[in-house]
């Protein structure tokens, strides 16, 4: 299967604080990889640098094999017409009404109808099980119902790669169960490509094919989903059983 | 060597400062292109109309006060016949651009600052760059073009309000009469004071929408972050309103 997105050597640096380390990572097209870690260790820089919103220190970043570091802005909002990105606080757009979220992408580059963009918001309001509720402003919508507006967004533009940026963060176990299957749905249904950054490790066994387990700027493990429970990485056993990492496992590793 | 080290770093950040002001304004400027005709009549409602009030009741207290301090002065001195002029041509020139661009840089300034700063501390604004949506045609783009188009309605507005005010402040206060004040404004003002005031209140405009866009998108993150951005804002677009009328008046009148 050929890669949607390879990264090599990929260092992102603030003044002398290292964040990512060289890593190297790979997503193949229509898998969704997780990118799990402890708070602080780079997982959503990743995601800065995939969409354009960080500049990289250093290393080569490919995505559909375009090189993508030295690419101007409006060579990135070409791309960007083909990603899709669930923000951790959702980030809807507050002085408009869930269908104009939604719809903003469309109105903005593609010329449809009025009637064209009822139809495609009242379907992604379906599939993220919101339907009727067009017209309620963000400032009404709970947690987990901004999180699915967010999703029902960044799939308006029929997107090839969708981002997720700790999704089920802040939601209670039921909706976190709701949004991982509705990630894994949508992977099924669209065949998008998909980073699902998170550090829920039920969320990565619902919705991702793969994991690679970020430490410190470093990956230092990357597996499917069934290999990653019984890993032998103290650092990975220590992260799913929810333990603190000691020297110890670091030595081990 | 502490002293060195304080001057030093505000400098650097004064150029800071001004070298992302001129930087937005130049991008503002490349993305006029794509100008969205109704954001913009939205941002001129919202900017322009609603500030009509508040425009209108500190340049009518302007007016007024105006006529106090010269009114009876210059009756006593004879020359009650040259109190509208001065009261019109001050107005036009000076007072009513400058007090306009302090009111709209309190009230619209702090809104736009406090707007976009909310915008880009909860991922909004990077929500339009990664929707292929440039935050500066989106949201800077409309805010500098609605500003620019209110400034001089509002400032011929307030032109009628304050001489409005000198004149019911000359008349029943100081007992001249309607004609003299009148004629005295057809004496001594020209189109051209007015035309001028209008000039300046453009750039008064410019400098207020890229001011606050600037602190907005450039907000540090928290509610804090926020504040602390309306705040640098005002203070920030007043002090170059103030500078900025010195040249323009050197410039267009002398």
């Amino acid at each position: 299967m050929s890669n949607a997105i390879s990264i090599h050597n990929l260092t992102v640096q603030f003044g002398k604080k290292c964040i990512l380390n060289s890593i190297d990572l790979d997503v193949r097209k229509g898998e969704t990889l997780a990118v799990i870690g402890p708070s602080g260790t780079g997982k959503s820089t990743i995601i800065k640098v995939l969409t354009g919103l960080l500049k990289p220190t250093s290393g080569s970043v490919k995505i559909n094999d375009e090189e993508v570091c030295c690419f101007s802005e409006s060579e990135w909002d070409n791309l960007r017409k083909h990603m899709g990105v669930v923000f951790q606080y959702s980030a809807l757009f507050d002085f408009m009404n869930v269908k104009d979220n939604i719809a903003f992408g469309l109105r903005r580059h593609y010329k449809v109808g009025e009637k064209e963009v009822k139809k495609q918001v009242e379907e992604l309001l379906t599939l993220v099980d919101m339907s009727g509720m067009e017209q309620m402003m963000p400032s009404e919508l709970s947690g987990g119902m901004k999180k699915r507006v967010g999703l029902a967004r960044a799939l308006a533009m029929q997107p090839d790669i969708v981002y997720y940026d700790e999704p089920t963060s802040g939601l209670d176990p039921v909706m976190t169960m709701n949004i991982s299957k509705l990630i894994r749905k949508t992977q099924k249904t669209y065949g998008v490509t998909s980073i699902l950054v998170t550090h829920d490790m039920e969320s990565v066994f619902v919705a991702a094919d793969r994991v690679a387990m970020l430490y410190k700027g470093d990956i230092v493990a990357l597996e499917s989903v069934d290999t990653i429970k019984n890993s032998k990485n103290p650092i990975v056993q220590a992260f799913i059983n929810g333990q603190e990492v000691t020297g110890e496992d670091k030595n081990e590793q | 060597m502490k002293v060195f080290e304080i001057i030093g770093g505000s400098l650097i950040k004064m150029s800071e400062t001004a070298g992302g002001l001129s930087l937005l304004f130049v991008e503002t400027l490349y993305h006029l292109k794509d100008i969205s005709f109704k954001d913009t009549f939205k941002q001129m409602a919202l900017l322009g109309a609603d500030s009509l009030p508040i425009v209108a009741a500190t340049i009518l207290c302007t007016g007024m006060v105006f006529s106090v301090q010269t009114a009876k002065e210059f009756v006593e001195l004879g020359a009650s016949s040259t109190v509208g002029g001065i009261v019109a041509v001050s107005m036009a020139r000076e007072l009513v651009p400058i007090l306009t661009g302090v009111v709209v840089a309190g009230r619209i300034g702090a809104a736009i600052a406090a707007e976009i700063g909310t915008m880009k501390v909860t991922e909004q604004v990077d929500a339009l760059r990664v929707m292929a949506a440039n935050p500066i045609s989106y949201l800077v783009v409309p805010r500098f073009v609605a500003i620019i188009c209110m400034m001089p309605i509002l400032v011929v507005f307030g032109n009628l309000i304050g001489d409005i005010g000198g004149w019911g402040v000359a008349h029943y206060y100081a007992g001249i009469s309607t004609f003299s004040f009148t004629n005295s404004i057809k004496t001594f003002a020209e189109f051209y004071d007015v035309l001028g005031g209008m000039l300046k209140s453009c750039v008064f405009g410019g400098i207020i929408a890229i001011v606050g866009c600037y602190k907005g998108l450039n907000a540090p993150n928290g509610a804090e972050g926020v504040g602390l951005a309306t705040t640098a804002s005002v203070v920030l677009s007043i002090i170059l309103i103030f500078v900025t009328n010195y040249f323009l008046s050197i410039l267009i009148y002398v």
